[in-house]
């Protein structure tokens, strides 16, 4: 809660508002069910906006579309979206936070297996993709070193040492066919922004990044239900969030997908419509998604390598508005005036899709 | 007063207790249902039905979660494909010695001579190998 605070204040100062002009608030946590009210009551604020909707990683995300409608229908002025958590120094260890979610959250047709929450889900992912497009853990590992090229230029990543191919495939394997480095980072971590109508921008301190599309899809929880293991809810919410902007893949700039696993990237280019389904690896291969690459995607190094508290979803849009900002100093994008946004949350349970673009792209 | 009575979550773990592993049909448009619920997955309908199935099925994915030795071991995670036409979590186990794949045909090894003494998980031998 503390390093919320402090991300939610850097956020309203960031808009040149103050914590009394925030009348709307968006938040989720992975451990507490009622989690807006402590945020409340602990911001001291009224809001007249209230969604703490949690739908894992992709909160944050899926949090835009319900802020955009309240803000649009004169429901509320300024939704600050927040979250923090301290998940690598927190008391709780992932065991005990399994055996309550065993009592708390059943799936008692999948828990008796013991399968690593959430990795196993994905490994099985990736051993189909694999196994029906050929896709080969040396492309997964290009989804790594490619992040990590990107974490060495920015200075707020976690991991910024040099990371090659091999090093991937020679870590510790984990769930076959994932290492320890095909999988996201366990850190602390807070961020926050502030949402507010086009028409409320005049006198703000930074340009503003504005939301041209956004859509969120679940079809499924578990990973046994879910249909087709290469195919995941981005189809509709990608599908969506471009009608919404008007716009195609080939109009970003620049790219950030929720990189939970090696194999995430992958099936999002192709859900998002990048790439045709089942070229996603080979679409990132030679450096594709890399800096220098044709398609930049991740440029904070995502959570494979700068930041995963848990929950990730928050950090893709800070990502993307500093980009479109130009504050990303050595590893900017020049001129990105549209960067894509997508979240995921739960086992590739949801999708949230979301397109931002600066002035210049209304 | 409302009958108390036990809903199908129950109903299936009783009878997995019991030795016997069982998924539903729909009444209403014939479609076979797992995990089971109060509600066709397919129609929607309410008029669903207990059968058994064939027992066989089809490796869709598999991944190892690998463990210390002294926790126990390696174990295997599979999603396995009914001809029933549904899908559901199981251990897979090859008297082969070799690695069970995805494709590989496994059947259901009867719930009371399975490895695990739980009740509440399925394991499925490897009958036939994929071939390559």
């Amino acid at each position: 809660m503390e390093i919320l605070a402090k991300a939610a204040s850097l956020a309203v100062a960031d808009a040149g508002l103050s914590m009394r002009d925030i009348d709307g608030i968006a938040t989720a946590s992975v451990s507490a069910t009622m989690w807006a009210m402590p945020v409340i009551e602990y911001l001291s604020i009224r809001p007249s906006f209230i969604n703490g909707t949690m739908l894992g990683g992709s909160s944050f995300v899926a949090h835009l579309e319900p802020a955009m409608h309240a803000l649009d229908s004169g429901q509320c002025n300024a939704v600050l979206v927040c979250y923090g958590s301290t998940q690598r120094t927190a008391q709780v260890g992932r065991r005990q936070v399994t055996e309550y979610r065993k009592l708390l959250d059943p799936q008692p047709y999948e828990m008796p297996y013991q399968p690593l929450s959430p990795l196993s889900s994905y490994a099985l992912a990736t051993a189909r993709h694999m196994y029906q497009y050929g896709t080969t853990r040396e492309q997964l590992a290009e989804v790594a070193v490619a992040a990590r090229q990107w974490a060495m230029r920015n200075p707020e990543a976690q991991q910024r040492e040099p990371l090659t191919i091999d090093d991937v495939l020679n870590a510790r394997m984990i769930s076959d066919p994932l290492t320890v480095r095909d999988c996201c980072l366990v850190t602390d971590g807070a961020g926050a922004f502030v949402m507010t109508r086009a028409d409320r921008v005049g006198d703000a301190p930074h340009a503003p990044a504005y939301v041209l599309g956004s859509s969120t899809a679940v079809w499924n929880r578990q990973i046994s239900s879910m249909h087709d293991l290469t195919v995941t809810a981005a189809q509709q919410s990608g599908k969506l969030a471009f009608a919404m902007a008007g716009m195609q893949p080939r109009d970003m700039d620049v790219v950030q997908l929720y990189d939970a696993f090696t194999i995430n990237p992958i099936l999002f280019l192709e859900d998002l419509g990048f790439c045709e389904k089942g070229e996603g690896g080979s679409f990132i291969s030679d450096g594709a998604i890399a800096p220098g690459g044709s398609l930049p995607v991740n440029t904070n190094g995502g959570g494979l390598s700068c930041v995963h508290p848990g929950m990730y979803g928050i950090f893709l849009i800070i990502e993307a508005v500093r980009q479109l900002r130009g504050q990303c100093d050595e590893r900017q994008i020049e001129g990105a005036e549209v960067a894509l946004v997508h979240g995921n949350g739960g086992t590739l349970s949801s999708q949230s899709t979301a397109i931002l673009g600066t002035k210049a792209a209304l | 007063m409302m009958q108390k009575t036990s809903g199908p979550e129950a109903q299936y773990f009783e009878a997995l207790k019991l030795g016997v592993f069982r998924i539903q049909k729909c009444n209403s448009c014939s479609n076979h249902v797992f995990f089971p619920r109060i509600l066709c997955s397919h129609c929607g309908s309410g008029a669903l039905q207990w059968v058994e199935p064939s027992g066989r099925g089809e490796i869709y994915s598999i991944t190892v979660v690998r463990r210390d030795s002294e926790q126990g071991g390696d174990y295997n995670i599979a999603l396995i494909d009914l001809p029933e036409g549904v899908r559901l979590m199981a251990h897979v186990v090859d008297d082969s010695g070799l690695r069970p794949m995805i494709g590989d045909a496994v059947a259901l090894i009867p719930v009371s001579e399975a490895p695990g003494k739980t009740h509440d998980t399925l394991y499925f031998k490897v009958t036939d190998k994929v071939q390559g």
